[in-house]
């Protein structure tokens, strides 16, 4: 099982794929499962960290509270740049000591917060775990930090660790 | 245009708005990375088009194709998954070489080097780290 | 009614898509440094992109739902190479 299936989720994935690109049918269901299922072959000859899925219940919730603010930070980014001249010294640097260690949890973070606008991951120092973000809007820097650290940081440990 | 005098008005309204709101948004995205003062506020502007921007313009896509089709059709959401994954990469890669140049010019408006990852005794000052890389950067010129 | 409504749609996002690409390339001309250039470029490939889903809406023709596709990769691996090359090339001189 283990051999031949290394990573189940992965193949369930790559199925899905090929079968929107492609087209649904039996000869394409099984086509894309076995380029799945060899694709999957060549990821395990390369020995990737296996990531340890914990909490399953908690992804809908991540998913929904990401979706949520990529159209509030859409709006609010819009809305400054529209403004036109803003002022100069509202956006900044922030320095963010994370407790999140998990590499696949780091990964999810950063597509998090980079594909939101209005943050920007810039740097992350995994020596002493803290993360250099640039925020458009860096009015209030409290909010900020308990925005990364209790909405998203929080999730993710419960999931990943 | 050839098969769209036989959709539904409730989908035209709905490929009208979702186009609209993803092409808005791109362009509101480009003119901020046109119109912004500073490389680290321009980086946030491209984000508007490649999270909503790409998002609306392939929502658009699938409501056309599945009711001029009448079936469902779904890989253009494939673009925005894609999209959503590699944004992030090139964003962050990006970032950091900008970063990384800034810092080797004593820019004073970027943070400080934080210690580098293998040394030794990376965690005692963020002073010396700065002094030391201070001293390569000269080194260098 | 409704193709006249989708008409003008698709012709208002399309001009926007294009207004956008030369905004991005005017950043991508005047710089001012390398890292804005290569942002600008990014930008443009991401609009191209954009704008042949839109020309696919256009034409009911879903070949350009691959063209797009092509140019989202492209664009990717080009950005992450010129970022690697500002990281490496220049500085070590």
């Amino acid at each position: 099982m283990n051999r031949l299936f290394p990573y189940p989720l992965l193949i369930i994935l790559l199925i899905i794929t090929w079968l929107m690109l492609a087209g649904f049918s039996v000869g394409q269901f099984l086509l894309g499962t076995l380029t799945a299922i060899i694709a999957t072959w060549g990821l395990a000859a390369l020995h990737p960290a296996k990531p340890r899925l914990r909490r399953w219940d908690l992804l809908p919730r991540l998913f929904a509270i990401v979706f949520y603010d990529i159209v509030r930070s859409n709006i609010a980014v819009a809305g400054i740049i529209l403004h036109g001249g803003r002022k100069v010294g509202k956006s900044g640097f922030m320095t963010i000591p994370l407790d999140l260690r998990d590499p696949m949890g780091l990964a999810i973070l950063a597509i998090i917060i980079t594909g939101t606008p209005g943050t920007a991951w810039i740097d992350y120092n995994s020596a002493r775990n803290i993360l250099i973000l640039h925020v458009f809007d860096l009015v209030d820097e409290t909010a900020w930090l308990n925005l990364i650290k209790n909405r998203y940081e929080y999730l993710l440990q419960e999931i990943f660790e | 245009m050839n098969h769209a005098a036989d959709l539904p008005i409730w989908a035209t309204l709905l490929i009208a708005l979702f186009l609209l709101i993803g092409a808005g948004l791109t362009l509101v995205g480009s003119f901020g990375l046109y119109h912004l003062r500073s490389f680290y506020d321009r980086i946030h502007a491209p984000t508007l088009g490649t999270s909503w921007g790409t998002a609306g313009i392939a929502i658009a896509s699938v409501i056309y194709f599945s009711v001029v089709e009448s079936q469902l059709v779904l890989h253009q959401l494939l673009i925005g998954v894609f999209v959503m994954a590699t944004t992030p990469v090139t964003l962050i890669l990006l970032s950091r070489a900008a970063l990384y140049r800034d810092r080797t010019e004593n820019n004073r408006d970027v943070p400080p080097l934080h210690p580098l990852r293998n040394l030794p005794q990376a965690s005692e000052l963020e002073q010396d780290s700065m002094a030391t890389h201070k001293n390569a950067g000269e080194e260098q010129k | 009614m409704s193709a006249t409504i989708l008409f003008w749609a698709v012709t208002t996002a399309q001009i926007a898509l294009g207004i956008a690409m030369v905004l991005a390339l005017a950043r991508m001309i005047s710089g001012p440094r390398a890292q804005d250039r290569v942002l600008g470029l990014d930008t443009l490939y991401n609009n191209s992109m954009l704008l042949m889903l839109v020309f696919g809406i256009r034409t009911g023709n879903s070949l350009y739902f691959e063209i797009s596709l092509i140019i989202g990769a492209l664009g990717f691996v080009a950005t992450v190479a010129l970022a690697k090359f500002l990281m490496r090339g220049e500085v070590i001189e």
